[in-house]
C-alpha cells in the first residue's frame, strides 16, 4: 500500500495539510502569462519557486516552459528586491528579447512588500524598457488562495495593463477561457468560429504549450493573445468569463473600466454548461446556432442514450479545482452518475453551496469540501467506496491502493499525455470525457468478469 | 566563426570537425550578447578546460549568486535540504512550514526509490506531502502556533518516530522560531523533532540546503544507536539517492563482494540506519557536493575516514571496488572483488562492443546539479563518445578543480550565513578506524583518503568547456554551434533541447529509466543512449514535401 498510513477513521485537522489538493498562486500566473504572445513570465522572488513552477508545467505539458526570476539572495530579502528586478528586466530584454515581460510575485517578495509598479517606473525612467516593449505585473502571494487565484490575478492584470476603450462597441466578444488546457482554448475558439462570432480569447496557450516538433526551437511560439488584441478588449461588445474563480476578476475589470457587459458562466464542460455557453454567445453576438454544433450536440446525446446503462448510478469521487469540479459534477449528474465525494483544496465559499445545490436530489449522501486535502478525500473513499475516481495524477496512489478505476482530469497530469491535444470542453470534449469514463469502467468490467460472463459485445 | 555542418546527414563528420572550432572564440561570441557587466561575470564561469600548471586547472568561478533574469536552471536552499537530502528518508515525517507550493512541488517529484520492507516497522511517508499551508493570517500574526498544532496532528495521526520541519522563504522573514517550537514539541511528545533553517533565499542555490541538511542530520540523528552490527567490511554510502534504483544495485554488488552497507545517505534510507551509521568503518562518497560535510564531521567526531568513489561507469565501478578492497588490504576481499569484476565485465564488454559500433565518436554535453556532470562522462567514454561541455548548477570550485583548491576558496557574503558546525572528538566514541598518522596523512595502503580531483581533471584539455550555472541562452548557443548528438540535463531543459531536433537525456530523473549505477546500470545506460540517439524519430522531423519541394512545383505548372 502506497498510502498505508492513511487511517480510515477521520479526525479533524486544523493545522496540518496532508497531500494538498491545490498548489500556490505563481504557477497559475506563469501559466496565464504563457498565454500572451511573445511573453516571458518573470517570477519576482527567490529562484526556487520558478524552478518548481517551470518543472511542474513542463512535466504536465512535455513542452519547454521558459520564465525568468529575480533570484533573491538573503540580502535582497532584507533590503528589498528592486535592484534584482531592475537587473532582470535589463538582462531579459537584452538577451531574450520578449515583447512582454509578465511579472508575478512569490510569498517572499509579498512578505517584504516590494512595490512592483514603482520598480517598473524606475525601469522606465532608466530607459530599461525598450520602445514597443511591455511589462505587466500581478501580485500573487502564495499564502492567499491557490494556483487558480494566481491565474485569475494575472488574467485580470492583462486587462488592467492593456485594455483600452475606443468609445465604440466592436462586433467582437471577449472570451476568457479560465484555467483549461491549450486544447480546450482551441475548442472554445472553434465553437465561436463555428457560430460566426468574432472573438478575442485571453489568455490563450494554444500553440504555446502544445507546439509541434519542427527541429527548430523557438523561444516564443506562434500562439498567445497579442498585446494589440488585449488592447481591443475594452471595445468589445461583451465578455464571457468561463469559470467563476479563474475568469470573473478579469471580466469584472473590463466591465468596471470600460462598461463591457459580462456574463460569468461555468466552464463549458458537459452538456448543459456547453449549452449555456453557446446560448450566451448566441444572444450576446446576435447569431444563430449553426447545424454543425447541433450535430455535435446530437452526437453527444446519442452516446449518452446508447451507453446509459454503464453510467446509471455509478458512484464517482472527484478532486480538483472549483471551476472544473462544478461543471463536471453537473455533467455527471446529467448522465445519471452519482458524484458523492467532491473536494477542492482551493478555499471558496460559494463552491460548497453550489455543489450541494447540484447534488441536492441525489439518492445518497454527498461529501463536499472546499479547502480540504487529498488525505481527507482518500478517507471519504475508504469509508464510502466509489466506482470511479476523477482527479489529477496524484489520485493514482489512491486508485491503486483502493483498486478503483481512475481517469485523469485537471492539473497537474504528470504521467499521461492527451490533455494538451484533445479538449474536454464543448460537445466534442464531452464526448471525449464520456469515452474516457466508459473506457475506465468497461476495462474494469472486462478485468473483473468471470470467463463465463466475459462479453465480446458491450 | 564556423559552426558545425548541418546535422541532417552529416553525423559522422561531426566527430572530426568539432575539434577545429576555436573554443576561445566561441566563448567570446557567446558572451558578446550580454550587457558588459554580465559578460564580465559570466566570463569567469565559462571556462575552456586547460591546465594552469602540473597540479591545477584553469580557475572557474562557482557558488556565487545567480544573475537576475538570466534564466538559470538553479533551485533553492529548501530544494537542496528537503527535496534532495532529507526527502529520500522514508520513515521520517518531513513537514514543510510555509505556503502550500514548496511542499507540493517537492512531493514525489524526485525518483528516490525506497523499499520499506528493509526496516522492521515498514514505515514509508515518502508518498505523502505534509505542509502547514500558511495563510495570510500566519504571515501577519506568525505561524508558530499553527506549526505547533501541525506537529501535534502529525504525531496523533501517524505516530512517526521522527519529525523534521523545513522553513520556507516567509518563515525567516516573519521571524517564526522553528527551532524553539520543535524543541518544545520534542519535549512534549518524546520523539525526535527538529527544524531546518532552509529558507529558499539562503545561499545561492540548492547547495546551501545540502549543507543545512548535513548539519541537521549530524546534530539530531547520526550517532543515536550504538549497536554494532555484524559484518567484516562495514561502510556507509554517502551522497547516493537511489534515483531509479541505483542504490539497490550498488547494495547488491556490495553484498556479492562481502561488503556491508550500514547506512546510505540518503537513498532507500531509514532513520534507524542513520542513527547507527557512526558504527561503520569507512564512508564512501558518491556525490561529493551534497554530503562531504557529513563525511568530514563524522571523521572529526568518530574517526571514520572517507574516500571518494564512483559507481557510474563500469570502469569506474571496478576502480572503486578495487580502491575499497585495497583500503582494507585484506587479500580475501581483494580476491573476491576481482572475481566479481571478472564475472560482471563479461556482459558489460559485450554490450559495449554492440553499442560502440553505433555511437563511437558521437558528442555529448551535460549540465547537471553538482555531481553527475562529472560521473556520467565515464559512461559516455565507455561507449566511445566524447563530452565537449559539462557543468554544474550549483557545485563549488572543489567539485570542478579538485579539493586541493579548498584553502583558496573564499566564502562570499551570500553564503556566509550558512552555519559551519564546530565538531570535536567524541570523548567516548571517537575511535580511529586506521592509525592516527594515516588518518592525518590521508593515505591508507596507498589509497588517498579525503581526496577528490574534480571534474576538470577528467576532461580533455583545450577543446572542452566547464560551464558553471549555464544560462538558457548559453545552452542554446552551445547547441547551435556544436550540434551535439545528445544533451544531458534536467526536465526544464528537456523539451527545449528536443525541439532542436536532438535527443535529450535527463540525468536527474533518468526519464523514468535506470538504474544506471554499477555494471547492470552501465548496460542499461548504453542501451538507453543507443536507443535515444538512433531512434527513427529524428529522421521523421522533415516532412517529405520539405525534402522535395520541386515536386509540388511540377504539379502546379501542369
Amino acid at each position: 500500500m502506497l498510502l498505508r498510513h492513511t487511517p480510515k477513521e477521520i479526525s479533524e485537522r486544523k493545522a496540518l495539510t496532508v497531500n494538498p489538493a491545490k498548489t500556490c498562486q505563481p504557477i497559475g500566473a506563469m501559466y496565464a502569462s504563457l498565454g500572451i504572445h511573445g511573453c516571458l513570465p518573470h517570477s519576482h522572488g527567490s529562484q526556487g519557486c520558478y524552478a518548481y513552477h517551470r518543472s511542474t508545467l513542463t512535466r504536465h505539458y512535455k513542452e519547454p516552459v521558459l520564465a525568468a526570476t529575480s533570484s533573491f539572495t538573503e540580502g535582497a530579502s532584507v533590503f528589498g528586491g528592486q535592484a534584482n528586478l531592475l537587473q532582470a528586466i535589463n538582462n531579459i530584454f537584452t538577451v531574450y528579447n520578449p515583447d512582454v515581460i509578465a511579472v508575478h510575485t512569490t510569498c517572499l517578495s509579498e512578505t517584504i512588500g516590494d512595490d512592483i509598479p514603482q520598480i517598473f517606473g524606475k525601469a522606465e525612467a532608466d530607459g530599461k524598457i525598450p520602445e514597443g516593449k511591455y511589462v505587466l505585473h500581478a501580485n500573487t502571494p502564495s499564502y492567499v488562495g491557490s494556483h487558480v487565484t494566481g491565474f485569475a490575478n494575472m488574467t485580470k492584470a492583462m486587462v488592467e495593463y492593456f485594455a483600452t476603450g475606443n468609445g465604440h462597441r466592436e462586433k467582437c466578444l471577449n472570451l476568457i477561457p479560465g484555467w483549461v488546457e491549450p486544447s480546450d482554448m482551441k475548442e472554445i475558439k472553434r465553437i465561436a468560429t463555428e457560430m460566426g462570432v468574432n472573438s478575442i480569447l485571453f489568455p490563450d496557450t494554444e500553440n504555446v504549450l502544445n507546439g509541434p516538433q519542427t527541429g527548430k526551437f523557438t523561444m516564443y511560439p506562434k500562439g498567445g493573445v497579442t498585446v494589440d488584441q488585449l488592447k481591443k478588449t475594452g471595445s468589445s461588445r461583451g465578455t464571457i468569463g468561463l469559470g467563476r474563480l479563474a475568469s470573473e476578476p478579469a471580466a469584472l475589470a473590463l466591465d468596471a473600466k470600460f462598461k463591457v457587459p459580462c456574463k460569468i458562466l461555468d466552464l463549458p464542460i458537459g452538456l448543459k454548461a456547453t449549452d449555456r455557453f453557446v446560448d450566451a454567445m448566441r444572444q450576446m453576438a446576435g447569431v444563430t446556432v449553426p447545424d454543425s454544433l447541433n450535430l455535435e450536440r446530437g452526437q453527444l446525446l446519442d452516446i449518452i442514450t446508447d451507453m446509459q446503462a454503464y453510467f446509471y448510478h455509478k458512484k464517482v469521487g472527484l478532486v480538483g479545482d472549483p471551476d472544473q469540479l462544478e461543471a463536471l459534477t453537473e455533467f455527471l449528474i446529467d448522465i445519471d452518475m452519482l458524484p458523492i465525494h467532491v473536494l477542492t483544496g482551493t478555499r471558496d465559499k460559494k463552491f460548497e453551496k453550489r455543489i450541494q445545490e447540484l447534488t441536492a436530489d441525489l439518492p445518497c449522501e454527498v461529501n463536499v469540501k472546499s479547502g480540504g486535502d487529498m488525505m481527507l478525500f482518500h478517507q471519504w473513499v475508504k469509508n464510502e467506496p466509489v466506482d470511479l475516481l476523477i482527479g489529477n495524477t496524484y489520485v493514482k496512489y489512491i486508485s491503486r491502493d483502493e483498486d478503483i478505476p481512475f481517469i485523469r482530469h485537471g492539473f497537474p497530469i504528470l504521467d499521461r499525455i492527451g490533455h494538451s491535444y484533445f479538449p474536454t470542453v464543448g460537445y466534442k470534449g464531452a464526448m471525449r470525457l464520456l469515452e474516457k469514463i466508459l473506457d475506465a469502467l468497461m476495462d474494469r468490467q472486462d478485468r473483473d468478469s468471470s470467463e463465463i460472463e466475459f462479453e465480446l459485445v458491450m | 566563426m564556423t559552426a558545425m555542418p548541418d546535422k541532417k546527414d552529416e553525423y559522422d563528420e561531426n566527430a572530426a570537425t568539432w575539434r577545429e572550432i576555436d573554443p576561445e572564440s566561441v566563448k567570446t561570441e557567446i558572451l558578446a550578447k550580454y550587457p558588459p557587466k554580465v559578460a564580465r561575470k559570466r566570463s569567469k564561469h565559462f571556462v575552456v578546460n586547460k591546465k594552469k600548471d602540473e597540479k591545477s586547472y584553469e580557475e572557474i568561478q562557482a557558488n556565487v549568486r545567480t544573475i537576475p533574469g538570466i534564466i538559470s536552471q538553479r533551485g533553492c536552499c529548501y530544494a537542496g535540504c528537503k527535496g534532495v537530502v532529507m526527502g529520500p528518508t522514508r520513515d521520517i515525517i518531513n513537514l514543510t512550514h510555509g505556503p502550500v507550493g514548496c511542499g507540493f512541488y517537492s512531493w514525489l517529484t524526485r525518483r528516490n526509490q525506497t523499499d520499506p520492507s528493509t526496516t522492521p516497522d515498514g514505515d514509508n511517508f515518502m508518498t505523502y506531502c505534509f505542509t502547514t499551508d500558511m495563510q495570510e493570517r500566519e504571515i501577519v500574526f506568525g505561524g508558530e502556533k499553527k506549526l505547533r498544532q501541525a506537529i501535534q496532528e502529525a504525531y496523533d495521526t501517524f505516530k512517526p518516530k521522527m519529525i523534521s520541519v523545513f522553513s520556507t522563504c516567509p518563515v525567516g522573514l516573519i521571524g517564526d522560531d522553528v527551532h524553539a517550537v520543535t524543541r518544545e514539541m520534542q519535549k512534549k511528545l518524546g520523539i525526535t523533532i527538529f527544524g531546518f533553517s532552509c529558507e529558499g533565499y539562503k545561499g545561492v542555490s540548492q547547495s546551501a540546503g545540502h549543507h543545512v541538511a548535513n548539519n541537521g542530520l549530524f546534530q539530531h540523528v547520526i550517532g543515536k544507536d550504538d549497536t554494532v552490527q555484524e559484518g567484516e567490511y562495514k561502510v556507509n554510502l554517502l551522497g547516493e539517492y537511489n534515483i531509479g534504483g541505483d542504490e539497490f544495485i550498488i547494495d547488491e554488488l556490495f553484498e556479492k563482494c562481502g561488503i556491508k552497507i550500514i547506512s546510505t545517505f540518503s537513498g532507500n534510507s531509514s532513520v534507524d540506519h542513520f542513527q547507527n551509521s557512526h558504527t561503520a568503518d569507512l564512508n564512501l562518497i558518491m556525490c561529493h557536493r551534497s554530503i562531504n560535510y557529513v563525511a568530514d564531521m563524522m571523521e572529526e567526531k568518530y574517526g571514520i575516514p572517507w574516500m571518494k568513489i564512483n559507481f557510474l561507469g563500469a570502469n569506474a565501478t571496478s576502480a572503486s571496488l578495487r580502491k575499497i578492497a585495497q583500503y582494507y588490504g585484506d587479500q580475501k576481499l581483494i580476491d573476491r572483488v576481482e572475481e566479481v569484476i571478472a564475472e560482471e565485465m563479461v556482459a558489460v564488454e559485450k554490450a559495449q562492443a554492440d553499442v560502440r559500433s553505433r555511437l563511437e565518436g558521437k558528442l555529448a554535453m551535460m549540465f547537471v546539479g553538482g555531481s553527475r556532470a562529472h560521473h556520467y562522462q565515464e559512461l559516455f567514454n565507455e561507449m566511445g563518445m566524447q563530452t565537449i561541455a559539462a557543468g554544474y548548477e550549483f557545485a563549488h570550485r572543489d567539485d570542478y578543480e579538485g579539493r586541493n583548491v579548498l584553502p583558496t576558496i573564499k566564502v562570499d557574503a551570500d553564503s556566509r550565513n550558512i552555519e559551519e558546525l564546530e565538531v570535536k572528538k567524541d570523548p567516548e566514541r571517537y575511535n580511529p578506524r586506521i592509525p592516527e598518522d594515516e588518518l592525518a596523512a590521508g593515505v591508507r595502503n596507498g589509497i588517498e583518503l579525503k581526496a577528490y580531483d574534480g571534474m576538470m581533471a577528467d576532461m580533455e584539455e583545450n577543446v572542452t568547456y566547464a560551464i558553471d550555472d549555464i544560462s538558457q541562452y548559453e545552452t542554446e548557443k552551445m547547441i547551435e554551434i556544436y550540434k551535439p548528438d545528445i544533451f544531458c540535463a534536467g526536465i526544464k531543459e528537456k523539451y527545449m533541447v528536443q525541439k532542436h531536433g536532438m535527443p535529450m537525456k535527463q540525468l536527474h530523473s533518468y526519464d523514468s529509466g535506470g538504474p544506471y549505477a554499477a555494471y547492470k546500470g552501465a548496460i542499461n545506460f548504453y542501451c538507453e543512449i543507443d536507443r535515444m540517439i538512433n531512434s527513427k524519430v529524428w529522421k521523421h522531423i522533415r516532412a517529405p514535401w520539405e525534402e522535395n519541394p520541386q515536386l509540388a512545383a511540377m504539379y502546379a505548372n501542369e
